[in-house]
């Protein structure tokens, strides 16, 4: 792992993609459905999911939909990126969502579907379960 | 990050909750940045205005705060999402314009100037070489760093509005002398603010912080906000430098393929039903030329422009406000293409427009599918 970001702990199902992740018009801030038909999420939720993507991209405003998502219970468990971006910094911030970087490697190892853990606390903040 | 003793205390919520978040912002900011202490700032420009981006948790978050926070230096506001002179023309509902004016309202009680406009570079006046803001709006950040010798991050909406309320940011590399890592060398030849859009939204994507760009001739104001625009929508790199930077440098061609690629991506219909221009907002300059191009002609379709409020009323001094509106141009302040609630997919299928920022945004965010001309081809092909 690289750096905490924002600490705190959470269980769940990796969702993962290979692209940047442009929060604003492209994440519904209801749902959380992916709404860009370029990108490798299109139409899936990033609900209940610990999100593993290589940064954020793009408009300043995609805080407020990190936010946006979070207060309408439809945000990932926790996010995990490659890249520290401002948008996801401080949307996670706000909004208390657990936020990690890690390595290249670390980033390669995760898999869709895994189970993982985060404690943001622990001496191994990481863990796979499966 | 080291923080000050008084700075340690807001963290700690000493100082009450508004500055406990803006330092919790901060401290996330400055980890992600790599900075090491704060710096003050001079001006901030705020994002997160439109109630079509930020919705009701947006509303409530800002009237909430609204109540204790007020800016500490000079904050500016990005556009929102109708203009309050023509708003009834449009099928906006109650409830709209209700959160749209609860949100007007927040911000003015927190002491921002409600300029409603995404190009701060373009209509205030800009402060001494070096200076400190903090600009969220992407294009903006992206602006002040490459052409008005300003220093800021690509301020995300909150770190903007926690830089307004405490008058501090991390010193991050951005604000420090940064050097890009990679080069891109301009490949394309006549390039028009389409192309440069196109360029921008390529260096977005490629880059990290910064990057450098070689073999640009001389660019009008234009073909630079297109850039910028482009640059701001794809990644989180917030800075050109012109030229071919160090010699170690990594290198990378933007030449036809790599602009066919991007055109590819956000062109998606071969006409549009209406036309818009502005995103980012157009300032007197292209106004004026504007005008001077539609000279005799006139829209076939609809033409909405957007631009800010101060640029309208000059526009409208000098004449030119009746000029467009007599070749059936929809002139319209305060809002902008990027993220409006006034085009929509029952209405509209599709949207001509010479904006890489607009297209992209119209097309994920408002469902329309985008026809991409520059702005030479639009009054050639769009008027009569």
């Amino acid at each position: 792992m690289k750096k905490i970001l924002v600490k705190g702990k959470a269980q769940g199902i990796i969702l993962k993609s290979d692209m940047p992740i442009n929060f604003l018009g492209t994440v519904d801030k209801k749902t959380g459905i992916i709404s860009d038909k370029n990108h490798e999420l299109f139409e899936k939720s990033i609900k209940d999911s610990i999100l593993v993507f290589p940064s954020g991209v793009g408009s300043s405003v995609g805080a407020y939909t990190i936010y946006s998502i979070k207060s309408n219970e439809a945000s990932p468990r926790a996010m995990i990126c490659q890249k520290a971006d401002l948008t996801v910094a401080t949307g996670c911030a706000l909004a208390n969502i657990p936020l990690v970087t890690v390595t290249e490697d670390e980033f390669s190892y995760f898999k869709n579907g895994q189970k993982i853990s985060l404690d943001t606390g622990a001496k191994n903040p990481i863990s796979i379960n499966d | 990050m080291e923080l000050t003793r008084e700075e340690e205390s807001a963290l700690k919520g000493e100082q009450g909750e508004i500055m406990q978040m803006a330092y919790r912002i901060l401290v996330a900011t400055g980890e992600a940045t790599d900075a090491e202490k704060l710096v003050p700032i001079e001006w901030a420009h705020l994002s997160g205005v439109n109630y079509n981006t930020i919705g009701d948790a947006g509303e409530e978050f800002l009237s909430s705060i609204s109540k204790d926070a007020r800016v500490k230096v000079k904050t500016t506001l990005n556009p929102m999402g109708f203009d309050f002179d023509s708003v009834s023309n449009y099928n906006l509902d109650e409830n709209f314009i209700a959160k749209q004016l609860s949100i007007k309202n927040s911000y003015e009680t927190m002491g921002v100037t409600p300029s409603f406009s995404c190009i701060p570079y373009e209509i205030f006046d800009n402060p001494k070489e070096g200076t400190q803001v903090a600009f969220a709006e992407s294009n903006a950040a992206i602006h002040a760093n490459s052409y008005d010798n300003l220093k800021t991050n690509k301020e995300s909406a909150f770190s903007a509005l926690a830089s307004a309320l405490t008058g501090k940011s991390p010193y991050s590399s951005l604000r420090k002398e940064d050097s890009p890592n990679l080069t891109i060398r301009m490949k394309v030849d006549n390039p028009n603010e389409l192309t440069y859009g196109m360029l921008g939204f390529f260096a977005g994507k490629v880059g990290d912080t910064s990057v450098n760009i070689s073999g640009l001739g001389p660019m009008d104001n234009r073909q630079c906000k297109a850039m910028c625009g482009g640059m701001g929508t794809s990644g989180t790199c917030a800075k050109f430098q012109f030229g071919d930077g160090e010699p170690g440098c990594e290198k990378v061609d933007f030449d036809e393929k790599e602009m066919q690629n991007v055109h590819d991506e956000l062109n998606t219909a071969e006409k549009g039903d209406l036309i818009t221009l502005g995103s980012p907002q157009l300032g007197l300059e292209e106004i004026s030329d504007l005008t001077s191009k539609l000279k005799g002609r006139s829209f076939k379709k609809r033409c909405m422009i957007f631009c800010p409020r101060s640029v309208k009323e000059q526009a409208r001094k000098i004449g030119y406000t009746n000029e467009l509106e007599r070749a059936g141009c929809e002139i319209l302040s305060d809002c902008c293409t990027c993220l409006t609630p006034l085009i929509n997919k029952e209405e509209v299928d599709a949207v001509t427009t010479n904006s890489i920022k607009g297209a992209f945004y119209l097309k994920n965010s408002n469902g329309v599918d985008v026809n991409l001309k520059s702005l030479s081809e639009i009054v050639e092909d769009e008027t009569s």
